[in-house]
């Protein structure tokens, strides 16, 4: 059965970027393995003939052709900025890590 | 942080006397189609900020995208060139970070289901081949570009907060990974920028993609690690990035081998980190450190079904490929009459398909070499630049050369042709009205000039009427010397001959 940990919550927790508290991890920890469990209750009916997969769609190749369609103007583009844009751009927090 | 003082390094000599280097090489191409990968946005370079963008390309909620037909055939035309394997099913995935230049918070690209790969190119160095192999080519999507403000440098640190552009984020980019490349020992350097070279040439030839590293249309990740010399083993790598021209290429391996060298010499370990290349002071420094940022979470893309290319359309796209390289570098050396040696430095300089393309604008193919390699491989060098990037064209090369067969200049004019075209003086022939440059072709006026020389140096004139006939270097020289060089030396040598026998 599959085990998620309170350190492994607080990772992922961690990369979506929320911020949790030491009581919600013991609270939301537990929860999700219940979930887990849940959800790996599949593993029952999936037999060997039954390849897995990420498509319920029986579909593939569904392609556009390379044509060029109108974009949006950029006052549309940036109308929902969280912040007032500068230099036609948008503008975000201060960021650490690579250079673009 | 960004670590400003320069690291000890050891001699390129003393890192290979005592280490192995292997290195590993990602390049990022954009293809050159007229939408982006999963939307209609136009992908033109140099558009006005936020003026290419829509609901899919920026993460708005609910948007859809939709692959590009033509980026599909691009990516395993290049798969196909590399001799790789195509998948006959392989899905998109969604790799997971925070990072604004990626607006839906994840890049659409490929996981372990690659469209290409285990494939391989041969890259020639000094006359030997080395066999690189290729990993995998995938397909994602650009980023957009991001601006820094308030930092002195315009760079990320200290800058306290950022403006970004996302024209360019879903313009589709093929990335092309190699697996690693050992053995090559001092050749390192020149192997991975003939690689790069070469690989650029290939999908020149193909036709999908404008491969401008300087506009970022290609773009190099290099990894390299130092294992003791001899021990076979496989040390701790770094991931060098902003590698973006050829000459950045050579230049980055060096210097890693070198820095990584005297640390290891120092017995500092090496740490597996990010290091960004600094084109002006030819350094890399330390970029983030890698820790939780590597934890991607790929999943498979949901909104996008699987690509399945059937035989019959990979066949028809293999049956659309170019000559390959080898085939091509034979074909052009029969064709040319070059020598290989003639051919190898043609080669290395870079300067295959400008001969090529120069060849086609008229001019002689011997002529083409003489000017790439000679005249304006010196003036790259001179410049630190490439010979493609100095601004002189083929058909700029093929007129100076026309001009010179018409006997309107001779090389000596021409060397000065090619200044005024370095300088921006205009097309070859608006350089020779304006400097002046044409020969003294008025029979007159060089008669004149002829008949001074003759008479300044009668005890030459006197030993060529008596049938030396070489001693006519020492007049033409004079008649040269007196008209600024600007007359033809085989047409004085007549005169003079004519005058005197
Ligand atoms: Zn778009």
């Amino acid at each position: 059965m599959p085990e998620i940990t309170r350190a492994e919550v607080a990772h992922l927790a961690d990369l979506a970027r929320i911020d949790l508290s030491d009581t919600e991890l013991d609270h939301l920890a537990p929860q999700l393995v219940v979930i887990l469990e849940a959800i790996a209750s599949i593993n029952d009916v999936a037999a060997d003939d039954v390849p897995p997969t990420s498509h319920p769609l029986p579909l593939t190749n569904v392609f556009r052709a390379d044509v060029v369609r109108p974009s949006l103007t950029a006052q549309e583009a940036l109308s929902g900025a969280p912040v007032e844009p500068e230099q036609q751009r948008f503008s975000v927090p201060r960021i650490l890590g690579e250079e673009a | 942080m960004t670590t400003r003082t320069a690291e000890k390094v050891l001699s390129f000599e003393e890192a290979l006397a005592g280490f192995d280097p292997t290195m590993g090489l990602e390049v990022h191409v954009e293809l050159n189609t007229v939408s982006k990968m999963f939307c209609g946005c136009a992908t033109g370079f140099g558009a006005e900020p936020n003026t290419q963008v829509c609901p899919v390309c920026l993460g708005l909620p609910g948007a859809m995208p939709v692959v590009n037909e033509k980026a599909v055939e691009s990516a395993i035309r290049i798969g196909l060139a590399l001799n790789c394997r195509i998948a006959s099913w392989c899905r998109f995935a969604r790799k997971n970070y925070f990072y604004p230049d990626m607006p839906k918070n994840f890049q659409t690209s490929q996981y372990d289901e690659p469209i290409a790969f285990d494939g391989w190119m041969d890259v020639e160095v000094d006359g030997e081949t080395v066999r690189v192999e290729i990993e995998r080519a995938h397909m994602e999507e650009d980023t957009g570009k991001s601006l820094h403000v308030g930092g002195a440098t315009g760079r990320i640190h200290g800058a306290d907060h950022s403006l970004v552009d996302y024209n360019r984020a879903g313009i589709p980019l093929i990335e092309i990974v190699t697996k690693t490349i050992p053995g090559t020992r001092e050749k390192a350097p020149l192997v991975a920028k003939a690689y790069v070279a070469q690989l650029r040439d290939l999908l020149l030839a193909l036709g999908v993609s404008d491969v401008r590293m300087e506009q970022g249309s290609l773009r190099c990740d290099v990894n390299l690690s130092l294992a003791p010399a001899g021990s076979g083993q496989l040390g701790t790598r770094t991931e060098t990035k902003n590698v973006n021209s050829l000459r950045s290429v050579e230049r980055a391996v060096r210097y890693e081998i070198a820095r990584q060298a005297a640390l290891l010499q120092s017995g500092v370990p090496i740490v597996q980190e990010t290091r960004h290349w600094h084109e002006d002071t030819g350094v890399t420094t330390s970029g983030r450190e890698k820790s939780d940022a590597e934890d991607y979470r790929y999943f498979p893309e949901p909104d996008l079904v699987p690509v399945a290319p059937s035989t019959e359309w990979v066949d028809e796209l293999r049956a659309s490929l170019p000559e390959p390289p080898r085939e091509r570098l034979a074909r052009l050396q029969r064709e040319w009459g070059f020598s290989d040696l003639e051919m190898r430095d043609t080669v290395g300089a870079g300067a295959l398909v400008l001969v090529e393309e120069t060849v086609a604008a008229g001019a002689a193919p011997g002529a083409a070499r003489k000017w790439w390699l000679s005249e304006l491989a010196r003036r790259a060098n001179e410049r630190g630049a490439e010979v493609a990037d100095l601004g002189v064209t083929p058909t700029d090369v093929a007129r100076v050369q026309a001009l010179v067969d018409e006997g309107r200049i001779n090389d000596k004019l021409a060397r000065q042709v090619f200044d005024g075209l370095l300088a921006g003086e205009g097309t070859p022939d608006e350089v020779v009205e304006g400097r002046g440059l044409a020969v003294v072709s008025d029979e007159g006026a060089l008669s004149a000039a002829v008949d001074r020389a003759i008479a300044d140096n009668p005890a030459v004139a006197d030993k060529i009427r008596d049938g030396k006939v070489a001693a006519a270097g020492a007049l033409i020289g004079a008649v040269m010397k007196e008209l600024g060089g600007k007359a033809d030396a085989g047409q004085v040598r007549e005169l003079i001959l004519a005058k005197l026998i």
